[in-house]
């Protein structure tokens, strides 16, 4: 079986995330830069599910970004996965969801693929698209957020659960299809020590937007952000009073809800 | 006067497998370690499982070749995952180190074959703990002067003495031991042995009760008329005082590895309460006294860490490093319980309780320079290397 | 492209989803008097359903009922969905941003071509452009952002956020719709839906924790804050002294020598705020603190704070929670 999973470079999630100097992105230096967290899932699903099948199955790794995201493709590797394709050209800045899912949805193409493995956001922009615009973009299903994963007995289809509110919905998708992962679908494995030897080895396929034959960036403007907002300032701790207590309370839930957007 | 030193090629940036292991052992030593390290410490039960996990993923062979299913990544690598581990838990990293530096190198470099094809893959897989025995109660800087017998009968050596302050001993599946089979040649009248927890005559005596380093098991074994199969005599007789010397090197990088970590793990508490703790209008880590012992501190570790990396490297290229490595041993060890005293200050009360890690790494770190080598024995060896530097040069 | 706004009612076991209202607040002010507003609702009870919007001055409701869409699959609904917007022409699609509305709108931008705005927080019109809020980087950073061009855009909106509709007078053109979706043709079909076994979260993973301090003055009146936690599918905390004290069990311990968290809302009851405790909590989003004591260290940490008797005000709260779902 032909394992994709897709890959992407993100902040730690424990990193202070500030604007940068000129209110147009985060302020980059210093900060850890690690495999997107949901992608783990992702990984670690495509590993169990190439070790069930055996034969010649095979995972590999699809990631667009900068040069520096070979140090996270190989930690994938170090992980298990068997080779990388590395999309990376000078003109991809910052791209968004509908740029990403079209030049990877050319680069699996071109690999081949019977499914596709995904996690279900990035925690930078948090957008959630990519899979479901390459979905469409490639014509197969997609089964978003899926907490439990199986395939088929006669390896045609998989049998997932998807986490919707309240509950789970349990699917059956027809394969090929694009897969994404929540949190809990499984426990991502370390990279061990023979695991990281071993990815030293492993091919790491570079790949310009000329390469997938793409003359200029694909589905490139169509938004514009106009400003980055801090969070508000911790500081000061907002005192709620009022005559009668259940004015004060009723004030702060107000507040919790409007202002804090917690309720 | 001009004293010319080697010249070491450093690179100072760690190379991509070195940061991947890094990070592996940061993200274990967070996620299954942390949460089993307090319990472990409070309660002095040695947390098996944890072994097993670090087998699984490779730390328990860093010093085993690949054919006997270890990693062979060496000293620098094996520094590398002793600090992440000692930040959280040193009781686990000195299992770790006396695992991999001494028990996993001796077998190695010493056993015949049979032995090793025994008892590596398993050492090398965590599956089987490895311990190193030669302190008795008469025995300790003065290691020479050990007094167990093993007198050769038959196709056996009978041992009779008793070791004490063996880490993991009660825990390990292969013990190496040092004992006289000649009482009278100073040199030449110690030889290692290969022992095993099953061997008729060997029992485990005394549980020490520590001061740190709780979650480790330092145990005496008490050798009755033990019966050992001559194979299990590691390397030829005679050889024994030989491997001794020749292992204290690889144990005491590990030492001073663990040393780093409880550093650095001190200095990040120290951080991380001096930014809560406000006292007179505000926190204590705006105050300069606070910011001037933290300078202190970052360049202890900062020292330490380079040291104990120069000496890593050094001993895997397989140059000349004890004076190096002494020098790394004492300034690490020194160096961690500077900055744990700084740092249990800086936390104040609170630190004196068992709320706060600092006190246990308070603790732990009393060790640091007394076991592998004394700081006073550090001292005679770097200055017999210094010695000898200069009686080199210096003209008669 | 027109200037009209189309809102897309989620209906989930034949109800309509009441986010729906809060769509309509939004293309309000995107549509401000210049376009119209419509709305499809596609599944089973739809028809039904669309009794809930009538009357909130929308100009067309389209309601599918098909058979074949009777219960939601991403490529039945994307593609009747796209057929309607392709008809209709809209600038702005409007959804919940929720499981279906992440899962649909990322398909349908694809098939329209357009540009898709998730889990936004608000939605304004300046200049006569759309302006919608985000968070980024797991809401450490928001971004207002805006479609360039004469493109469609989908714009998901987070439901709590933009507060609902009015109703208004006048009423709505019902319309209904036959998409001719095969349903062989779907090739993700949802087989069951398992509900979510009870039980609270562990304190640890909670997104929400209603935490104690030793002024509970007893185990059983932890129970006043389950009943809070509940409401908000919570868990509940405690701090250490609670918890020496006996009134609460380890498990729920937050702190030092507990657990360390990482909710969106903390809210501290009767919890002094040593540092131990702030150790445990210090990363939770919004922090409300509930003291009797002004001086106490919490209300430094926290982000709203009342002065009070818990025992008064928690009741209160969990009574104007209520009111709100």
């Amino acid at each position: 079986m032909k394992i994709i999973v897709l890959l992407k470079r993100v902040p730690d999630t424990e990193a202070k995330i500030l604007i940068n100097q000129n209110g147009d992105g985060i302020r980059e230096e210093g900060i850890k830069f690690v495999i997107n967290p949901y992608d783990e899932y992702a990984i670690e699903e495509g590993l169990l599910l190439r070790d069930k099948v055996g034969g010649d199955s095979k995972v590999t790794v699809v990631c667009m970004g900068a040069e520096e995201a070979t140090e996270n493709i190989r930690t994938a590797l170090a992980m298990g996965a068997d080779d990388a394709v590395h999309i990376c050209d000078p003109a991809l800045k910052k791209p968004g969801p509908l740029t990403s899912a079209t030049v990877m949805a050319k680069a699996i193409k071109d690999e081949g693929y019977d499914i596709i493995f995904c996690g279900k956001q990035a925690i930078d922009d948090d957008m959630a698209q990519v899979q479901g615009i390459m979905a469409e973009i490639l014509d197969i299903p997609q089964v978003n957020v899926a907490v439990k994963f199986e395939l088929s007995d006669d390896a045609q289809n998989v049998i997932l659960q998807r986490r919707i509110e309240g509950g789970d919905e349990k699917i059956e998708a027809r394969l090929p299809a694009i897969i994404s992962c929540e949190k809990g679908l499984n426990e991502p494995r370390y990279a061990s020590l023979p695991g990281i030897m071993k990815a030293k080895k492993k091919e790491i396929r570079t790949k310009s937007l000329a390469d997938l034959g793409f003359d200029d960036v694909p589905g490139g403007g169509k938004s514009r952000i106009l400003k980055w907002l801090p969070l508000p300032k911790g500081g000061e701790c907002r005192m709620v009073e009022a005559e009668e207590i259940s004015d004060a309370v009723g004030e702060l839930v107000r507040l919790l809800r409007e202002e804090a957007k917690v309720l | 006067m001009h004293i010319r030193f080697r010249s070491i090629e450093m690179d100072f940036e760690l190379s991509e497998e070195q940061k991947m292991i890094r990070e592996t052992a940061r993200n274990f030593a967070r996620k299954d370690l942390e949460p089993v390290a307090v319990e472990a410490n409070e309660s002095g039960v040695f947390p098996t499982e944890i072994y097993e996990k670090l087998g699984e993923l490779g730390f328990m062979g860093m010093t085993v070749p690949e054919e006997y299913g270890g990693t062979n990544l060496g000293s620098l690598c094996l520094v590398i995952a002793l600090e992440e581990i000692s930040r959280v838990c040193a009781s686990t990293a000195v299992a770790v180190s006396v695992h991999n530096s001494l028990a996993n190198r001796i077998v190695l470099k010493y056993a015949n074959d049979g032995l090793r094809d025994r008892f590596l893959p398993d050492l090398a897989s965590g599956k089987i703990l490895g311990a190193y025995a030669v302190t008795e109660p008469a025995a300790g800087s003065d290691l020479a002067s050990l007094r167990m017998s093993a007198v050769k009968k038959g196709d056996e050596y009978i041992l009779n003495g008793t070791k004490i302050f063996i880490s993991t001993g009660n825990k390990a599946g292969v013990i190496v031991v040092f004992a006289r089979t000649d009482q009278e040649d100073k040199k030449r009248g110690i030889s290692a042995f290969l022992i095993e927890p099953g061997f008729d005559g060997f029992s485990v005596g005394k549980v020490e009760d520590k001061m740190g380093l709780k979650a480790s098991t330092t145990v005496e074994l008490v050798f009755e008329d033990c019966r050992v199969p001559a194979e299990n005599m590691l390397g030829g007789e005679g050889d024994g005082l030989k491997i001794a010397l020749s292992s204290l090197d690889s144990g005491r990088i590990g030492i001073a590895a663990q040393s780093v970590g409880i550093t650095q793990a001190a200095l990040d508490e120290a951080v991380s309460f001096a930014r809560e703790r406000k006292q007179f209008g505000k926190r204590i880590i705006d105050f300069q006294s606070t910011r001037w012992k933290i300078a202190d501190m970052a360049m202890n570790l900062d020292a330490a860490r380079l040291l104990v990396y120069r000496a890593a490297v050094l001993s895997d290229s397989e140059q000349r490093s004890s004076k190096e490595v002494s020098i790394a041993k004492l300034f690490a060890s020194q160096a961690a319980n500077r900055v744990v005293y700084d740092s249990l200050q800086i936390h104040g009360g609170v630190g004196y309780t068992k709320e706060f890690l600092i006190e246990r790494l308070y603790r732990d770190a009393r060790v640091l320079e007394i076991y592998e080598g004394t700081s006073e024995i550090q001292r005679l060896v770097i200055s017999r290397e210094v010695m000898e530097e200069y009686d080199r040069m210096m003209p008669d | 492209m027109t200037k009209d706004v189309l809102v897309f009612g989620e209906i989930r076991n034949g109800k309509l989803k009441k986010v729906i209202k809060e769509l309509i607040s939004a293309g309000r002010r995107l549509t401000s008097g210049e376009g119209a507003i419509d709305a499809v609702l596609i599944g089973e009870g739809a028809k039904d359903a669309a009794s809930d919007i009538d009357g909130y001055g929308l100009r067309k409701i389209t309601v599918v009922e098909d058979e074949a869409l009777k219960d939601y699959s991403t490529e039945g609904y994307a593609d009747c969905l796209s057929d309607l917007i392709r008809s209709a022409d809209p600038a702005y699609v409007l959804m919940g941003a929720t499981a279906m509305g992440r899962d649909l709108g990322s398909r349908v931008v694809a098939k329209i071509d357009g540009v898709m705005f998730s889990d936004c927080v608000d939605v304004n019109a300046e200049d006569g452009r759309c302006v919608a809020r985000r968070p980024v980087y797991s809401g450490k950073l928001f971004i207002e952002i805006t479609p360039q061009g004469e493109i469609p855009s989908i714009i998901t909106i987070r439901p709590n956020n933009v507060p609902p509709a009015e109703s208004v007078d006048g009423s709505t053109e019902i319309v209904t719709h036959a998409s001719g979706i095969d349903r062989g043709s779907i090739r993700a079909i949802v087989s069951e839906i398992l509900p979510l076994a009870g039980g609270r979260p562990d304190v640890s993973e909670a997104d929400v924790i209603v935490s104690g301090g030793r002024a509970l003055k007893d185990a059983s009146n932890f129970k006043i804050l389950e009943e809070l936690t509940d409401l908000l599918g919570g868990a509940v905390g405690a701090s250490r002294a609670a918890v020496d004290a006996g009134y609460a069990d380890h498990a729920l311990q937050v702190g030092q020598t507990g657990k360390i968290v990482n909710p969106k809302l903390y809210i501290a009851c009767g919890i002094s705020g040593a540092i131990q405790h702030l150790a445990g909590m210090r990363t939770s989003k919004v922090i409300v603190a509930i003291n009797k004591d002004s001086n106490a260290p919490i209300f430094e940490k926290a982000h709203y704070g009342i002065v009070g008797d818990l025992f008064e005000v928690v009741p209160i709260l969990t009574e104007e929670i209520k009111k709100l779902m």
